[in-house]
């Protein structure tokens, strides 16, 4: 993408504003269902989580496979001080997006030395090792037990909202970003790190404010997870393959290094995810609920072999074939 | 006044002496030749200036700072840009963005970043070619986008390897012109590594010539074109630096 546009804050082209526009009644829409509610709710915690992976690794080329680390830390944040002092969770969106930076700042020192392959390596061990150590010390963290707390309200909505807030807000936040000279430095050190070192890039500095940004992203999700889901455990916060892959799934699907990429992969996502884990929403047979990995892994294959660029980044290519092929199913009738 | 002095500078590899205390001044306003067969040294000078590598012994003095052990993000922004002889275009991004990306060592608004962009882009003839990806851009584009990144930063001294390397004569002729308005038009010091001795000779004021990573001959054009270390540095080579200089 060219960055020769540069639009205020809250200046939103129509296709944002639409955009928005129908997050912002699509739970009134399924009004009649607290299940498919709670579906929106958790596409807007992955939307957030996409963005938080898709600025370290779609625009400053940083490839994490341990998102759930931040993720997990800020869903922490949240939850310990209501366990050991009856500190409300609700302060985790605040404390939650602070740890996980700090977090982040010390896993920057130590992974930013390795390169490629090793560095996936490195974040992906960042994850697991939060994963044991929050399983073990029990004393800390209730270990395996988990944290429970009793929700605020029953209703999904006031949930929806604040987590579609929190997610627009990131979404500007990204495309602010994007389009200002921290945006043009991650994206010369994606492309060529010595190249931006001679260009005066301090790409050591630029690379660990991706990475803060990023796990701020990333944290204040977990955070909101806690106060959503009102549990959690090791396994599920710091989980490898339900939070930290899947988090590249959703950058993947919809398009890395676009502003509008994450978003649509988190729809999409969770679409399928969910058709296949209910076997077409009770409708088909029982074993459908058991492909749904199978169905994933089929489609980032796909997405990789016929379209890199993801949904968003290869819209006009899709746009393209629709048209062509809308023309010729109309030259025929 | 002399802008930049290196001073005893030496790189080693191993066991090999790339750069073997290598001595020189370069002063505010002039245009100063590298040369030297292959493998001489010269992209290692230019990398130990701009600390790519760092330096086994001696000094880097850029406008009176010790600039030996600053990094090399600190180096661009003191004021030093440079191009690479294996161009490194910003190749998914626009040659407007690579410019940008430039532009931004001294401007932090958008906006005054796009200005000076598209000063330079003019300045380099890349304006056609603004919205073009970098790794479309055809070997003569790569190697003036490669100038015009450099540029952008608004360096007071300028490191150009082999830029002119592999263009046709008329893309040759054209190099030539934009490096002169470099200095001529925005006072910019040169120095200025280049296989093809047409542009050496025609451009520069002063010339280094160096060998196995030692200075061999230092003085004005004509004078080390004749000197007899450099040509029997030269020897062997394809080609005769005398007849290229009568050329
Ligand atoms: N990174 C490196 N590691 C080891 N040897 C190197 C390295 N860079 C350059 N050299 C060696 O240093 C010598 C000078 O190379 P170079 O500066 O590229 O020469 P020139 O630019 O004059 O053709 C060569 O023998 C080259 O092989
Ligand atoms: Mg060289």
């Amino acid at each position: 993408m060219t960055n020769n546009t540069q639009n205020g804050f809250f200046k939103l082209t129509k296709f944002e504003f639409t955009a928005i526009a129908i997050i912002m009644i699509s739970p009134l829409l399924f009004s009649w269902s607290m299940y498919f509610q709670g579906l929106l709710i958790i596409v807007m915690l992955w939307i957030i989580l996409g963005l938080s992976w898709n600025l370290m690794a779609g625009y400053t080329g940083q490839v994490s496979f341990g998102h759930a680390a931040f993720f997990g830390i800020g869903a922490y944040a949240a939850a310990l001080p209501y366990f050991h002092w009856r500190i409300s969770p609700w302060w985790g969106l605040i404390t939650g997006p602070i740890v996980a930076v700090a977090f982040g700042y010390f896993l920057g020192k130590l992974v930013f030395k390795l390169k490629g392959p090793y560095f996936a390596l490195g974040t992906l061990a960042s994850g697991e090792i939060l994963r044991i150590i929050f399983g073990e010390e029990e004393l800390i963290t209730n270990g395996h037990n988990g944290i429970f707390y009793m929700t605020t309200w029953t209703s999904k909505l006031p949930y929806f909202y604040i987590a579609a807030a929190l997610a627009i807000f990131s979404i500007l936040i990204i495309r602010k970003i994007i389009q200002s000279k921290l945006g043009f430095y991650f994206l010369s050190i994606r492309e060529d790190q010595d190249a931006a070192e001679a260009l005066g890039i301090d790409t050591v500095k630029y690379k660990n404010l991706s990475l803060a940004i990023s796990a701020a992203m990333a944290g204040v999700a977990g955070a909101f997870y806690m106060i959503y889901m009102g549990f959690i455990d090791p396994e599920v916060v710091f989980a490898l393959h339900n939070i930290s892959i899947i988090t590249i799934l959703v950058g993947i699907i919809g398009g890395v290094g676009t502003i509008w990429g994450p978003a649509v992969g988190a729809i999409v996502m969770i679409f399928i995810q969910e058709l296949f884990r209910s076997s077409l929403f009770g409708l088909g047979p029982e074993w459908l609920s058991r492909l749904h990995s199978l169905v994933f892994g089929a489609l980032v294959v796909l997405i990789i072999l016929y379209m890199a660029g993801g949904i968003v980044g290869d819209w006009p290519i899709i746009a393209n074939k629709i048209k062509s092929w809308k023309n010729k199913t109309e030259g025929q009738s | 006044m002399s802008i930049l002095e290196i001073d005893g500078l030496t790189k080693h590899f191993g066991g090999l002496t790339a750069v073997d205390h290598v001595s020189f001044e370069v002063q505010e306003g002039e245009i100063l030749g590298l040369i030297g067969p292959n493998g001489s040294g010269k992209t290692t000078l230019f990398n130990l200036i701009n600390s790519f590598y760092t330096v086994s012994s001696g000094k880097i003095i850029f406008n009176k700072q010790d600039i030996t052990h600053l990094k090399t993000n600190e180096i661009a922004k003191a004021g030093i840009g440079r191009t690479f002889q294996v161009v490194k275009p910003l190749k998914r991004l626009s040659v407007e963005d690579n410019v940008m990306a430039g532009a931004f060592a001294r401007e932090n608004s958008f906006s005054g970043a796009r200005e000076v962009a598209h000063e330079v882009l003019k300045f380099c003839h890349l304006d056609d070619y603004s919205q073009m990806k970098a790794d479309s851009l055809p070997i003569g584009g790569r190697k003036r986008l490669e100038i015009a990144k450099a540029l952008a930063t608004r360096p007071s001294l300028l490191l150009l390897d082999e830029t002119a390397a592999g263009l046709n004569p008329t893309e040759v002729v054209e190099a030539i012109q934009i490096m002169k308005n470099i200095r001529d038009e925005l006072g910019i010091t040169i120095i200025i590594v280049e296989h093809i001795m047409k542009v050496i000779m025609t451009i520069s004021d002063r010339i280094l010539a160096i060998a196995h990573g030692s200075t061999i001959a230092e003085g004005k054009p004509e004078i080390v074109a004749q000197d007899p270390a450099v040509i029997q540095a030269y020897l062997g080579s394809e080609f005769n630096i005398g007849d290229h200089f009568n050329a």
